[in-house]
């Protein structure tokens, strides 16, 4: 295994230009607002990340206008949008739409992605896993589809919608549909800072992305590279918790002394860090091996939804404990990454489906 | 400056012309070793002198490659662990020119095996507290006392030794370091049977046993100081290179696991998978501690990869006594072994139940590790203590 698990130095300076604009424009009461309703953050900051830093198409090609990144810079993004909570479509437009059209060889749309001018959304339910592909829409004779896909992410200010759905003889259809054709149920959402919806099609316009073995393959590498990526985002929220609760422990005084001074505590922080050192080692891995293409990529991706979105509930969890009180609080930020910690141990598959597709892998198996 | 190939290339040309005086298919082990040694192929990392060339570590395995291809006897590293890992270093950073000229050739070449001398039965986590004494007289010390958890002591030539010097002192002052001759008068080895039943480790009691002033190592009070530095070598010697995919523990338990479909149970299958993950995270995190020391970017975070090998061997030598039902009580032997490796895949699996409870405890507790890590690496504040500013007679024992 030669994977380099390290930062390169154009990933820090990425993460450095990226930290700063975040600690700038997103601090977390905005984040806090849109619990109450109001998303006006995520139409302010999309522009000055996707657009003026150009991450918007950072995977895309540059023959199609994008930087021709691969998943290691995409994981760096991801943890500075995990870290800052940011509620941006990085993740689900241009990491996992722009995966399976490009894997699906189309094009036509890509440059439209990473000029900033279009926003794209899978639409497969949170919580959906590489397999099976789930399709509760139908595309008949006439290009029109048909049905309800429940709990999507990534479709606040999408134009474009990617529908996996099922053709007249059962067949895999991967489908692009305009937002405006369908309807959509905002839902209230355990995690407003990635909110989901119910979206209705009822005889909406659709193109034909790809079919059959293309279109099948092309959900499932979107929602592999997700997940390995996924990981990256759980990494960056679990070393907020950490360095909030650090902080925390170095200034907040009981019976006389700093409580970061009390075993019972220290020891709790000592065990947070070496999840949080190991999850990084994971991320890094499954962010690596997609970006070499390598062989051992579907473990790399299973391992680390299976092992990173526990300890990114995990920091979450010990965060708001070792905060007492004020932890508990609407006003202290430490609920958000909570809400977002465990939405996202779901969003892409739980460890526990990711553990049954290892022991698959593994030759593990019951 | 020679750019890192040529150094590597200039090295294998030297083994090369090494070995064509020195024929490893006729020369004895011992003497090969020894002109290895002089030759400055030992350890490139050690001094010009004193079996090195004062090169990067990193260059070594490429000397070591070349003997091996021309099936030259090695100095078996594994059999002397603590004379390699720690005493050498030490040595080396402490050690005047006669001490490395006398001591370092045959410890290299493992004529002489060394074990290490600290612990002590009131004196475990806190090292510093140590009570066995050196009393000065002429040019010799005078020592009395007794250690404990001291491996290989009893085929050991030599043993690295912390004692008290000046109990007047606040603990960590008063102590200085010495090499011992375990083959003086006064000086006994017993074997200390553990709970497996094995005696891997030896108690070590000094009555009246005499070390001469000129084996003394480092300045007299600043044993603690050295003791440091040999610890922190044995931090390193833990790493080394990360191994493949389901080494060790976890290898033994997926192979019971694929040998004996008849026990497969939910509950076990999800417990397996659990310790796969995490065993797999951890040797990711091992790995990528490995590119950062290689990167120059050395830190305290080693003592982590040390607590969770132990959690993990614990819980998955448990898991595997559980998943072989019944045949998993057999025990191999309650009698000691004459296999003291540091390999336990080779003993079974109810052995190794119980070995891993050593691990949490052996080379710094879980615990104090924690503690390591909350106040190195997290800056939280140290724990209260009350015992490091009076003399350590007077401190309550």
């Amino acid at each position: 295994m030669t994977a380099d698990l390290l930062y390169t130095s154009v990933e820090e300076e990425l993460r450095a230009s990226l930290g700063a604009l975040l600690a700038a424009r997103c601090p977390s009461t905005r984040v806090l607002a849109m619990y109450d309703g109001d998303a006006s953050l995520a139409h302010e900051l999309w522009p000055a990340v996707g657009i003026d830093m150009g991450l918007a198409g950072l995977l895309i090609p540059e023959s199609y206008g994008g930087a021709g990144a691969t998943a290691r810079e995409a994981g760096v993004v991801l943890e500075e949008l995990g870290r800052s909570l940011a509620p941006l479509p990085f993740l689900t437009s241009s990491v996992m739409a722009v995966t399976a059209l490009l894997t699906a060889g189309y094009s036509d749309t890509l440059p439209l992605i990473a000029d900033g001018s279009l926003i794209c959304a899978l639409a497969v339910p949170l919580g959906s896993c590489a397999s099976p592909i789930p399709r509760t829409v139908t595309i008949d004779g006439h290009g029109l589809v048909y049905g309800r896909i429940d709990r999507v992410a990534g479709l606040e200010g999408a134009g474009l919608l990617i529908v996996p759905a099922t053709g007249a003889d059962g067949e895999h259809v991967l489908t692009g549909v305009r937002a405006e054709a369908a309807v959509r149920e905002q839902v209230t959402s355990l995690d407003m800072s990635r909110p989901i919806a119910g979206i209705t099609f009822d005889g909406a316009p659709a193109q034909v992305i790809a079919r059959g073995a293309v279109a099948e393959t092309s959900v499932q590498e979107a929602l592999l590279v997700g997940a390995a990526l996924l990981a990256s985002e759980q990494l960056g929220i679990a070393q907020w918790c950490l360095d909030s609760a650090v902080r925390y422990l170095l200034e907040r005084r009981q019976f006389g002394r700093l409580i970061g001074s009390y075993q019972a505590l220290k020891h709790r922080a000592a065990d947070l860090f070496i999840e949080v050192e190991t999850a990084r080692a994971v991320a890094r891995y499954a962010a690596a091996t997609w970006a070499d293409a390598s062989e051992d990529r579907f473990v790399a991706s299973a391992l680390a939804q299976a092992y990173c979105s526990e300890v990114a509930v995990h920091a979450a969890q010990e965060c708001i404990q070792l905060h007492g009180g004020i932890g508990f609080t609407w006003e202290h930020p430490a609920h958000l990454y909570l809400k977002r910690a465990k939405a996202d141990q779901v969003a892409l598959g739980t460890p526990g489906d990711h553990r049954a597709t290892l022991s698959g892998l593994v030759d593990l198996t019951m | 400056m020679l750019e890192s190939n040529d150094v590597t290339a200039d090295l294998i040309a030297q083994v090369s012309a090494f070995l064509s005086e020195h024929d490893p298919a006729t020369t004895d082990r011992f003497e090969f070793l020894r002109a290895r040694y002089a030759a400055g192929l030992a350890e490139v990392h050690y001094p010009a002198g004193d079996g090195g060339q004062g090169l990067p570590r990193e260059h070594q395995k490429f000397v070591n490659d070349a003997f091996e291809r021309a099936d030259a006897p090695d100095n078996a590293p594994g059999l002397n662990v603590i004379g390699l890992g720690m005493a050498a270093p030490t040595i080396l950073a402490f050690g005047t020119p006669e001490q490395r000229a006398r001591f370092l050739p045959a410890l290299w070449t493992g004529e002489d095996i060394w074990c290490q001398l600290f612990s002590e039965p009131g004196a475990g986590s806190d090292l510093a507290g140590l009570a066995t004494r050196a009393v000065r007289d002429g040019d010799e010390w005078i020592v009395n006392g007794q250690k404990v958890w001291t491996s290989v002591a009893h085929i050991a030539r030599w043993g690295i030794l912390l004692a008290r010097t000046d109990p007047d002192l606040p603990k960590h002052q008063g102590l200085s370091f010495f090499i011992c001759d375990m083959t003086a008068p006064g000086v006994e080895v017993r074997p200390l049977r553990q709970l497996t039943g094995d005696a891997e480790f030896n108690e070590v009691f000094f009555t009246d046993a005499r070390i001469p002033d000129t084996d003394r190592l480092g300045a007299e009070g600043s044993g603690w100081a050295v003791a440091r530095a040999t610890l922190m070598n044995e931090r390193m010697a833990i790493g080394g290179n990360v191994p493949p995919r389901e080494s060790g523990m976890i290898g033994a338990v997926a192979r019971t696991w694929r040998e004996h479909p008849e026990r497969h149970q939910p509950g076990l299958h999800d417990r397996l998978l659990q310790l796969w993950v995490e065993a797999e995270a951890a040797r990711l995190a091992s790995s990528r501690l490995q590119q950062k020391l290689a990167a120059g970017q050395p830190g305290p975070e080693g003592s982590a990869g040390k607590l969770v090998f132990a959690r993990l061997a614990q819980e998955l030598s448990a898991l595997e006594v559980e998943l072989l039902g019944d045949e998993g009580l057999v025990y191999d032997q309650w009698a000691p072994s004459d296999l003291h490796a540091f390999d336990f895949i080779i003993r079974n699996p109810a052995f190794r139940y119980l070995r891993a409870r050593g691990n949490s405890i052996e080379g710094g507790t879980s615990e104090v590790l924690r503690n390591v890590i909350a106040e190195r690496v997290l800056g939280l504040p140290p724990e209260e203590r009350p015992d490091t500013t009076v003399a350590w007679k007077d401190l309550p024992k």
